[in-house]
Parts: structure tokens; sequence; C-alpha cells
């Protein structure tokens, strides 16, 4: 069998390998990467800077791909020589190893500019998974970061480290940002938005020195300016990687020249990847990579034909909140461009399109990249767009996205990156059986990249897969494209503190009756009630206190802790309830007394006339602790569950939770409160207290399971709250604590809080007296309501016409 | 045709809705930043009151069933049953909503 050695184990190698890999094995493999991880997707470093992904996320063939193919990885192994005549490669652990046939896959290298002082440490380049690592090992919130380059690396590497709390300032020589890609209107709509995420940007600024004392301490301007910063980035773009190109004597310009067949001078060397040179152009992209891969597989497997005959340049800046997206070539000077733009400065929306006899050219959109799809198959396609010249920039709306997936021709490319059409995707789908979005990605390839097709890719599963499910880790709604954990992330990292914030740079800016609430939620438990709150991101319940019914009237339910009352409250109750003309009085199941259909603007006077607390019988958030008689009166009673019940309710009341929390506290085994189907219930018992969580006796019935037994009343008062806290931090919005336990295991949820270090469970019980402290009985905003008319009904100025 | 002078615009907060009583009709008024936006105030579905739903860029969303009424044309969307509401043009003077009634369709 023949020897091919591949020196490169980045994506271009890689994906080349599994192209030669689809015709019949003919080759003895040996792989070397100078990194010593696995073939991983190098577009998405900057999302795990972000903090979007993790970096175990981001692997595209695991160690074990490499075994069932019988490939030998030579991982942490930089090939020094070429040796072209006696065929072999030595590397610098000084092994010679032979080749029949040599793949030069060796990528870019960054271009690090000439300038004093990049030697001291805290000077980093972005470039490998270890130099990300390390990034983000130096970057600590309030870290002074100094990103030197305004292009795609630049800019993302610039919004990871901002998200992860550092001061960013991107600098960048030239007048635009991602002068590479745009134009100068489009980098000045690109500049402020970046600005407005708190980034700083610096433009026309020449890099003099970097000063500091071993480690950094600041830049030098070439206008004698300087900024002060703890932290530099290169990013000013990449080399090509031709030294072995060179050492093999291979004909090298700016990358290894190869021609159509993918060839270089050499007859047994080949090469992939960004290190190549096609027709006077070096591709930095991933597409480009994997279209080379699959005409040099063809050559390299003597099924020499396909021919590579360039790729089309498109590029998408990666920075959630920022769409900008670039193809084709804009310059305007040829003869017989017109040129079609839009910019609304407002919404930061910028399009332009550069057409030449009426075909697509190029194009630039900053603020909304939604129709990329579009574009790039009219470049694609060269398709004549007379007819269409009323609608170029915006398209008929698609009364819903399935009919657009369906009106998709077959041969369409869905993944850029991979090169993967609709047709391609679609017989994976009933050829092989794919159901979900992961066996798609591997049996495809599709959605590998970058990862901006992944919602076409969804949407054709939905469509044609007989048993689409969605993936476990869905987005909350359509509205934002995140987990409810990532959210959270979010939110904390970049100190979001309203509703419509969020919306604004992670979202849609609309929202939904879905996401809004959510998000209220989040904000209000993450600043521990110092968020900014917005009822009209709010359920109706949650603007007005009371629980509305199907009339449109409303419930009163007023807080009697442990289901204890007093003769006058009572009396209250009743007089309240004729005074009003309340329909019906009844005793809930919770021990407390509902007052049914009472109207809106009777409410506040309602709750100053029975002066008790809310009930928060209508939201979501702590309801009750229901007790049993106890110790005091009961001649079984063991435990006193009515005084610790009360205790119970008067630490975590008007708190709010992801779901409803309904409480319990039994003063002996009888467990006549019904502890064990509760949320937490304790279970006094002699001696000592069972504390229990995520019981339910509603739409589910579940057992709840034992959290821990404790000696005293101080000690179960505690792990309740230590759990109540855990569960307000992690649970998702909606998600019952009978759910959660269920999801996250009650082991899991043990070792995370009351055996959690103590400073963990301190924490914990810290952002609760937090959140405690900022609770207040909602029912006193009959006093001063949020809004002049939040409970008032308006009547019109004049019933007649003027 | 006839513009009802209907109350200060402040009344009704940012992406939310007011139920108001104009002539012999109690209309849900909202607040979309921009302009705002009259429809008749209750829902087709079961009658729920509209002005308290969740306002969701030009769709609100009924309390009761989650019903997405558009508050442009009135109609209920995504469901099976067409169904359709009253809309009401409105305009603001001096800081004044107006709100015209019986409605007229803009450009019939």
């Amino acid at each position: 069998m023949e020897k091919l050695v591949v020196v490169g184990n980045g994506m271009a190698g890689i994906a080349c390998v599994e192209e030669i890999l689809k015709y019949s094995p003919r080759f003895d493999i040996t792989v070397f990467g100078d990194e010593t991880h696995v073939n991983y997707n190098r577009i998405l470093l900057s999302s795990v800077l972000a903090g979007e992904k993790a970096q175990e996320e981001i692997t595209l063939n695991p160690l074990d791909w490499y075994r069932e193919h019988g490939i030998r990885l030579r991982l942490g192994v930089r090939v020094v020589d070429v040796d072209a005549e006696q065929r072999t490669v030595t590397g610098d652990d000084g092994h010679v190893t032979d080749w029949d046939k040599l793949l030069l896959a060796t990528g870019s290298n960054p271009f690090i500019p000439p300038v004093p002082g990049l030697d001291k440490k805290g000077v980093f380049v972005f470039r490998t998974l270890d130099d990300t690592r390390s990034i983000l090992e130096a970057a600590a919130p309030g870290t002074k970061a100094a990103v030197i380059g305004g292009g795609l690396l630049g800019l993302e590497a610039a919004r990871g480290l901002q998200v992860r709390g550092c001061e960013v300032s991107v600098i960048h020589l030239m007048d635009t940002l991602m002068n590479m890609q745009l134009d100068a209107t489009g980098g000045s709509y690109l500049k402020q938005r970046i600005e407005e995420l708190g980034v700083r940007v610096l433009l026309g600024k020449g890099t003099q020195a970097i000063h500091g004392n071993g480690h950094v301490e600041g830049i030098e301007f070439q206008d004698g300016e300087t900024l002060a910063c703890d932290m530099v980035i290169v990013a000013c773009g990449i080399r090509p990687n031709v030294e072995l190109g060179r050492k093999a004597g291979l004909e090298v310009n700016r990358g290894i020249v190869v021609n159509d067949f993918m060839e270089t001078s050499h007859p047994g060397i080949f090469a992939v990847g960004e290190c190549v040179e096609h027709k006077g152009t070096v591709y930095g992209l991933v597409a480009p990579l994997i279209e080379q891969g699959k005409v040099l597989a063809a050559t390299i497997t003597g099924n020499r034909g396909l021919t590579y005959k360039g790729s089309l340049l498109a590029s998408k800046l990666k920075i959630m909140g920022v769409s900008v997206f670039s193809a084709g070539s804009l310059d305007e000077s040829r003869p017989a461009t017109e040129v079609v733009r839009y910019e609304d400065p407002a919404l930061g929306i910028y399009k332009k399109l550069v057409l030449r006899e009426n075909r697509l050219a190029g194009v630039v959109l900053v603020g909304d990249a939604s129709d990329d799809h579009r574009y790039m198959s009219w470049l694609r396609s060269a398709a004549d767009l007379t007819s269409q010249r009323k609608s170029l920039l915006f398209p008929a709306p698609a009364a819903d996205q399935g009919i657009d997936v369906a009106q998709m021709p077959d041969s369409e490319v869905v993944c850029g990156c991979m090169g993967v059409t609709k047709g391609a995707i679609i017989s994976a789908i009933h050829d092989q059986g794919v159901n979900t979005l992961s066996q798609l990605k591997e049996c495809t390839r599709a959605s590998t990249g970058c990862g901006s097709c992944t919602r076409l890719c969804e949407q054709l599963l939905q469509a044609v897969a007989p048993e689409f499910e969605e993936e476990r880790k869905k987005s909350i709604c359509a509205c934002l494209p995140f987990t409810q954990e990532n959210l959270r992330e979010i939110v904390r990292s970049q100190q979001l503190k309203s509703v419509q914030e969020v919306l604004d740079i992670y979202g849609n800016g609309i929202g939904c009756e879905i996401c809004k609430p959510a998000l209220s939620y989040m904000l209000d438990m993450i600043w521990c009630g110092g968020h900014e709150e917005d009822r009209s991101a709010r359920f109706i319940n949650d603007r007005v206190h009371a629980n509305i019914q199907r009339d449109g009237s409303f419930s009163v339910i007023p807080q009697m802790p442990g289901g204890v009352t007093t003769p006058a409250e009572l009396r209250r109750i009743a007089d309240v309830a004729e005074k009003y003309q309340v329909r019906m009085v009844k005793v809930t199941g919770s021990q407390r007394i509902d007052l049914l259909g009472v109207k809106k603007e009777d409410l506040p006077r309602i709750w100053a006339d029975l002066g008790m607390p809310s009930g928060m019988a209508y939201t979501k958030g702590v309801r009750m602790v229901k007790t049993c008689v106890g110790s005091e009166f009961c001649r079984f009673g063991t435990q006193d569950s009515t005084a610790t019940g009360i205790e119970l309710e008067r630490r975590l009341q008007h708190l709010h939770t992801p779901h409803k929390v309904k409480m319990a506290v039994v003063g002996c085994p009888r467990n006549c409160a019904e502890a064990t189907v509760k949320d937490i219930g304790l279970i006094g018992q002699e001696g000592s207290w069972q504390v229990v969580v995520g019981g339910a006796a509603g739409k589910s019935v579940r057992k709840a399971d034992l959290l821990i037994t404790v000696e005293t009343r101080a000690q179960a008062l505690e792990a309740a709250e230590v759990f109540f806290q855990f569960y307000r931090e992690q649970a998702n919005y909606l998600e019952r604590s009978y759910d959660f336990v269920e999801r996250v295991g009650i082991e899991k949820i043990r070792k995370e809080t009351i055996y959690a270090p103590e400073p963990v469970r301190r924490a914990l019980l810290d952002r609760l007296s937090k959140s405690r402290a900022h609770a207040r009985d909602p029912w006193l905003e009959r006093e001063n309501p949020v809004h002049p008319t939040q409970f008032v009904q308006i009547e019109a100025m004049e019933g007649t016409p003027s | 045709m006839n513009w009802y002078r209907v109350t200060n615009v402040q009344n009704i907060p940012l992406r939310e809705g007011r139920s108001v009583r104009v002539g012999d009709r109690e209309i849900a008024i909202f607040n979309l930043g921009s302009r705002f936006l009259a429809v008749d105030s209750r829902c087709p579905h079961q009658g729920g009151p509209l002005a308290d739903g969740i306002v969701v860029g030009e769709t609100v969303v009924c309390p009761l069933h989650a019903w997405k009424v558009c508050l442009r044309s009135g109609s209920v969307r995504s469901h099976s049953e067409p169904a359709c509401i009253e809309s009401y043009p409105t305009r603001v003077e001096d800081g004044v909503l107006l709100v015209q009634y019986p409605a007229v369709s803009a450009v019939a």
C-alpha cells in the first residue's frame, strides 16, 4: 500500500483526508499535527472565547475516527524538513518518515507586525485552541485589553474578551473596520454597532511600540498617543505557512502554487488549504478549502478529472447581535457597474449590492444579514436579475419559513462552508434515516463550519425528516437563539439589566409571550432584584398581582403564613367579600382563602381594606408553606411544625422562582400536610428533621427525594434555603422543581448544595439574602403604582365625537 | 366617521395596552412606541381582555388562551378557524390620542 503523509491536522488537511477515504482504501496514512489536539473547528474559536461554545464542543474528528480509519496520528510533532528526492519528512523529534505521496496542509501563521515589545508577557496571538486557552486564563473582569487589528478575527476576539468582562479597545491601522470586506459606509455602521456593545474602536492608528517592564503596560501609537493596557491580542491577519514547500523545492509565490488539479510542481507532492495559491489567489476561508480537498482527493487517488476553478469569497462576522456579511467583488470602478444601496441609520442597517450587467457581482450587508443565502445563490449562479430589480433589497416576505425551504432548488448550497446542497441533505434524510441535526452533521458535514446554516438545516429536517427531534439543548424560543443556560451567562457577563436590552442585542428586538416573562424572571433572579423592571414584559398576573379568570376578572388570595389566621383577619376578609360583592369565597387547597370575581380597578382598595400581604397565588414564585398542627396541640406531634412553617414562609416570602414553589412542614411522619409531595418539604421526627425536595401532586405525582436529614430546625431551614436558591439559579423558566430534580439528579444537587464547599454554600445563601432584601409585598403598589393607569379603568375624554 | 378624543398618550405605557369605552364600544389601545394601534377589546375566541395581553411586535397575545391578534387588521393569526375583530384608526393631537369610529378601512 502506498504511504501518504499529511502534514497538518487542521480543517483543510483532515477534510481532504475524509474525501480521500471515500475512494477505495489505497493509502497507509500518517497525519502530523504540531498542535496537541485532534482536528477541531478553528472558525469557532471565537465562540469558545465568547463562552458560547465549550472547548470540547468544537472537536470535528475525535480520536476514535482516526483509529477507525487506521490513520497514524502524530500529535505535537512539527515537521521541520522535507526531502523531495528521498521522499521523507523529518519531525522536530528527529524521527524520519517515508512517503510515496505527501500532502501539505500547513495552513497559516499569524502575521506579527515588526513592532518592538511584542515579546512581552501579556501579548497573545489568536490562532489555535492553545492560544484561546491562554487568552482565557489571562482575561479577567476589568482587564484592559487591546486588540491590534480590526478585521474579522480582531473583532471577534474583542467581543469575546468584552463578554468576559474586559475593557476592550480595538486598534485598526486603516480608517475602515474590516476594510478587506467592507466599504467606508459599511465600516462606519459596523463601528457604531461595535461601540454600542461597549468596545472602544480606534481607527487610523499605527502601533509604534508595546511598553512595559516585562509585562505589557501600554501601547504607543505612531501619532505619539498612548493607551494603557494589561493585555494585547495581535490579530493583524495571517500569512500562508510555506516553509516546507520551499524546503521541498516547490514553486512558491505567496502560497505554494497549485494547478487546477491541486498538484504542485513536484509529482508526488500535493497541497491544500490556506498554504496554497491557486491562480494568484490565497484563500483564508473554510469553503474554498473544502472545495480544494474534493478535487485533491480525486487527483491523488488516481481519479484525476475534477478541477478546482477558484472560489467565491464570502465572509460573515460571527458576533452575536452584529450581522455583517460580505461576498464577491465590491469594485465599482469597472465598466457597466451599478450600485444599489439602502441604509437606515436609526436601525443601523446598511445594504449594498454591486451589479454588473444585471448580475450580482458583490454584496455588503451590515445590521441585517438575514438575506445572505439569497445573495450567495445569485452570486453562485450569476443569475440575470432583470426581472427582480424591484425586489433586490427587499424580497417579498415568505408567509412562513417552511415554504422558503421547500422552494429552494435541490442544487442550492445550504452549507457554504462544507459545500453541501439541499439535495445532499434531503437524500441523507431519506436514504440514511437522518433524524437529528447531529446525525446530519455526521453524515453530510453540513453545519459543521461557521454554523450560520444551522437554522436552515433544522428547517429542512423539520420539513422532511419523519421523526425530527429538536436537539436536547433547546433554545428558549425563535426570538432568542440561545438556551436558557447560555442566556443566564450572557446576562451576567454582559451586565444586561432590562428585557428589551437582551432582545435588542441578542434577539430579534421584539420578543414574545414566552421569552419576555422568562427574561423578566432571569434578570430579577440574577441581579437579586436590582434589574430594570419592565411590566410590558410580564404576564397580566404580574402586572396587577392577581390571577386573571376566564371572564377577565381577578382572584385575590391574601398571605396566611403556615395557614394560620386570626378572628380579626377572618372578619376583615368577610367584610371585604361583602363590600365588593365578591362572587365566591373559597378555601383553597393551600390553607388560604380565595376571593373570586374581583374587578381590576377594585384591587388596590381591596388590598388596603384587607391589610394583609399578597399570597402570590398568581405568579411563578413562592406560594405558601402548608403546615400541620404540630407539637403545640397535636398529641402525636414531635416538632413545632406551625412555627417552623411560618418561619420558612417568612424567609422566602415574595420571592420569584422559575415556576411556582409550594412547600409544607409536618411535625411527625404521619405527614398530615403532605410534605412528601411538595416542592420542598420538612418532615419533623423525634430528634431530627428530613428535608425533601422535588415532590409533586398536581399534573404529575412524584414522591420527593430526600435531600438531607439534620438534627436541628435551624439546619433544616438552611438546607431548604440552599436548595431553594440553587433551584432559582439553575432551573429553566417554567421548570417545576420535580422536573428540575429529575433532570439534574438528586446526587448532583446534593453535591452542589448541602455538600458543596462552605464558600459555595455561603454564596448561595448570600445571594438569597440579597434577593430577600429587595423582595417586597407587591400589593404595596396600591400606594405607589408603577404607572398611573396600572389599575385604573381609563374613561374616554368624550363619549361623543369632537 | 368621527374622531373621538380618548385620553392623554401618557396614560398608555410603552408596549402595553389599555381598554377604553368609546361611544358604544370598548376598544383596546396599544402603545407600540412609534405609534398607537386600536382594536376591539375582546378576543374573538372566548372574550379575553386583549388590553391585558403581552404585545409581540404588532400582535397582542390574549392572556386567556394565547390567541394572537393582529393589531393592524384585527385578524387572528395561526388558528384554524378564521376570525377577525374590528380595528380602528388612531392619531395623536397635542398629546391626546384620538380614535376614529365607526372605523373605516384605510384604502377600502
